[in-house]
C-alpha cells in the first residue's frame, strides 16, 4: 500500500469514528425530542418554567426547582472538590515523599474507580445520620454536595497531575535560574501555566456532577422545592428522571423527557462556557 | 459436503416453522402497570415451558386492563383491584396481594397511630412526635415517588391526593425507604409489608405498625383481614380455555411464588 493511500485510508477510518459518535449524539437530541414532543405540544412550553409546583400526575410541570437543585449541587460540590483536587495534585507532585506518593497515587485512582451506588449507600448510611444530628432531614442539598464532592475530586486530581506532568522542562530550569523558590516557581510559574488545563478538569468534574444520578438519588431526599438552606432536601434532575420513568406513562412519560433535555441543554452551556474560557493553552 | 446440507436444511426448516407455532399460541395482556412486571416475570418462565408460545404484556392501567379483556383486544386484562360492581360480567383470577404497612423506627415509642393521624402526619398538620403520645422531636415525612404502585394505594386507602402530601424525603424503592427509617429515629414510612417484615426479621431497626388493630404482617395481608392491601387479578371476558386456560393456571400455581416475592407481594398459598 502505498503512503497516499494509507493516508486515505486512515482519514476513511478518522472521519467515520468522528461522524459515527457526532451522529449518536445528535441521535440522542432527536430521540429525546420527539419523545418530549407529545407535552410540548399538548400543554406548551410555559406550563415547566411558570406551574406551581411538580405533580406530573395531576398536570403541573414545575422544572425550576430542580433545575436550580441540579445548578446548585454540582456548584457546591464543585467548590469543595476543586481546591481538595488541586491541592492533591500539588501536594503529590511537590510535597510527598516517592514512597507516599505512590500510594497516594493508587487511593486517588481507586476512589474514580468506586461505583456511585457504593458512595451513595455510603452517604445514605453514615453521612445522612451525621447531617441529622445537626438538622432533620438529614438527607438534603448538602448531602448529596459532600457525596458528589467525593466522586469528582478525583477528577480535578487526576487532571491537574496530568497537566503538572506537561509542563515543559524548560520552564523549571528557567524558574531555577531565575532563582526561585519552590513556592515562587509553583504560584509564579507552574499553576499560572496550567490555568486552562486545570479549568477544563474543574469542567469535567461539573459535568459529571450534573449527570450523576444514583448517589444523589439516595442522599439527598428528593423533595421538588426551591432549597432555602444546606439542610433543605432536594430533587436533581437525574433523580428526577430515576424515580419516576419506570412507572410514568403519557404526558408524565414525556415531561421526564423535558427534565432529560434540560438537563442536556445545562451541560451544553457548561461546555459552551468551558471553551469560552479555557480554550486557549498558555504554555508552548 | 452431504450432512452439512442437511444440517442448513434442518435450520432452515427450523426457521421456517417456529414463528408459525408462535403466530398461532401468542397470548396478549395488557393492563395494570402495578401487575405487568411480575405478568412478565411470569411469561417468560412459562415461555420457557411451553415453547412456541408467546405472552405479550402491555400497561395502560387497571382501566384499560378491564376494557380490552371486555372488548377482546387481550386475552387477559391485569386489574390492581377487585372488580366493581358493574364488572360483574367478567371473571378475576387473583394471582396475588400487594399490602403496605405503615413503618417506624424502633427507637419511636409510639406503637399505634390512627387512620386519622397518619393522614394529618403526611399532609403536615402534625409535625412533632409529642401531639400523638411520643417523645418530642421534628417529625421526618417518607414518601414514595410519582407514579410508585405503594404512593396510588397509599393515597387511595387515606383519601389523599399526591399534592396534599408534605414530604420531608422522598424515596424511590422500599429498601431505600427502609434505610431512611432505619436511620433516623424520628421518621415515618410506609413500604410492602413482605420487605418490611422480612427486614423487621434480619434485624433492622424499624417496626410496622398495625392498621385499624389489625398487625401489618404477610400472613394478614394473605388472608385479606389487612385494611391497606389490595388483590392483583387477571381478568377474562369468558371462560378461559386453551392456553388461556394453562397460563392463568400457572400464574395460580406455586410455582410463581418466588417470582411473587421477588415484586414484594404476597402469593395467594402458604
Amino acid at each position: 500500500m502505498s503512503r497516499t493511500a494509507r493516508d486515505t485510508c486512515l482519514l476513511l477510518g478518522l472521519s467515520v469514528a468522528a461522524i459515527v459518535a457526532s451522529g449518536i449524539l445528535l441521535l440522542i437530541i432527536l430521540f429525546l425530542s420527539t419523545e418530549a414532543w407529545p407535552v410540548f405540544s399538548q400543554v406548551g412550553l410555559l406550563k415547566f418554567a411558570f406551574d406551581e409546583a411538580w405533580y406530573p400526575t395531576e398536570g403541573a410541570f414545575d422544572l425550576k426547582p430542580m433545575l436550580v437543585a441540579s445548578f446548585a449541587m454540582s456548584m457546591l460540590s464543585i467548590m469543595l472538590a476543586a481546591p481538595l483536587g488541586i491541592a492533591s495534585a500539588v501536594f503529590c507532585r511537590f510535597y510527598a515523599p516517592p514512597v507516599f506518593r505512590r500510594a497516594y497515587q493508587w487511593i486517588i485512582i481507586l476512589l474514580a474507580g468506586i461505583p456511585s451506588v457504593v458512595l451513595g449507600l455510603w452517604g445514605l448510611t453514615v453521612i445522612v445520620p451525621l447531617i441529622l444530628m445537626l438538622a432533620p432531614p438529614g438527607a438534603s442539598l448538602l448531602a448529596g454536595s459532600l457525596v458528589l464532592a467525593l466522586m469528582i475530586v478525583p477528577t480535578v486530581a487526576l487532571t491537574t497531575q496530568a497537566a503538572l506532568a506537561s509542563i515543559p522542562q524548560f520552564y523549571w530550569v528557567g524558574a531555577a535560574a531565575l532563582g526561585l523558590s519552590r513556592e515562587g516557581t509553583l504560584l509564579g510559574v507552574a499553576l499560572p501555566a496550567i490555568r486552562s488545563s486545570i479549568f477544563a478538569g474543574i469542567m469535567l468534574a461539573m459535568a459529571r456532577a450534573l449527570g450523576e444520578t444514583m448517589a444523589v438519588l439516595m442522599v439527598s431526599g428528593n423533595v421538588v422545592q426551591l432549597p432555602t438552606s444546606l439542610f433543605d432536601p432536594v430533587r436533581t434532575l437525574t433523580a428526577n428522571i430515576a424515580l419516576e420513568m419506570a412507572y410514568a406513562t403519557g404526558d408524565h412519560r414525556s415531561a421526564l423527557f423535558v427534565s432529560g433535555l434540560a438537563l442536556t441543554v445545562l451541560v451544553f452551556i457548561l461546555a459552551w462556557v468551558a471553551r469560552r474560557s479555557g480554550g486557549q493553552v498558555v504554555h508552548a | 459436503m452431504l450432512s452439512k446440507l442437511f444440517t442448513t436444511g434442518a435450520l432452515i426448516f427450523v426457521a421456517l416453522s417456529t414463528p408459525v407455532i408462535a403466530a398461532d399460541d401468542k397470548i396478549v395482556i395488557t393492563g395494570s402497570s402495578t401487575v405487568a412486571p411480575l405478568i412478565t416475570e411470569i411469561g417468560k418462565r412459562f415461555e420457557e415451558k411451553n415453547p412456541g408460545v408467546r405472552v405479550d404484556v402491555q400497561t395502560g392501567g387497571s382501566s384499560r386492563g378491564i376494557n380490552d379483556a371486555r372488548s377482546g383486544l387481550a386475552d387477559i386484562g391485569m386489574a390492581s383491584r377487585a372488580l366493581k360492581k358493574d364488572e360483574s360480567d367478567l371473571k378475576a383470577y387473583t394471582i396475588a396481594r400487594d399490602g403496605i404497612g405503615v413503618v417506624l423506627n424502633s427507637a419511636n415509642t409510639v406503637s399505634t397511630l390512627t387512620d386519622q393521624q397518619i393522614v394529618d402526619i403526611y399532609t403536615g398538620k402534625i409535625s412533632d412526635w409529642s401531639a400523638v403520645g411520643g417523645t418530642q422531636g421534628p417529625i421526618t415525612v417518607v414518601n414514595k415517588a410519582e407514579g410508585r404502585s405503594t404512593l396510588e394505594l397509599f393515597l387511595h386507602f387515606f383519601k389523599l391526593k399526591a399534592s396534599d402530601i408534605k414530604a420531608h424525603v422522598v424515596i424511590g424503592d422500599n429498601q431505600q425507604g427502609i434505610k431512611t427509617v432505619a436511620g433516623n429515629p424520628n421518621a415515618i414510612g410506609y413500604v410492602s409489608v413482605g420487605t418490611a417484615e422480612f427486614e423487621a426479621g434480619q434485624g433492622t431497626p424499624i417496626k410496622l405498625l398495625g392498621m385499624g388493630g389489625v398487625a401489618a404482617s404477610v400472613e394478614n395481608v394473605r388472608n385479606g383481614s389487612f385494611p391497606l392491601a389490595r388483590p392483583l387479578n387477571l381478568v377474562t371476558s369468558k371462560e378461559p380455555t386453551g392456553m388461556t386456560k394453562l397460563f392463568i393456571d400457572y400464574t395460580q400455581s406455586a410455582d410463581t411464588h418466588d417470582l411473587v416475592k421477588e415484586q414484594f407481594f404476597v402469593p395467594n398459598g402458604p
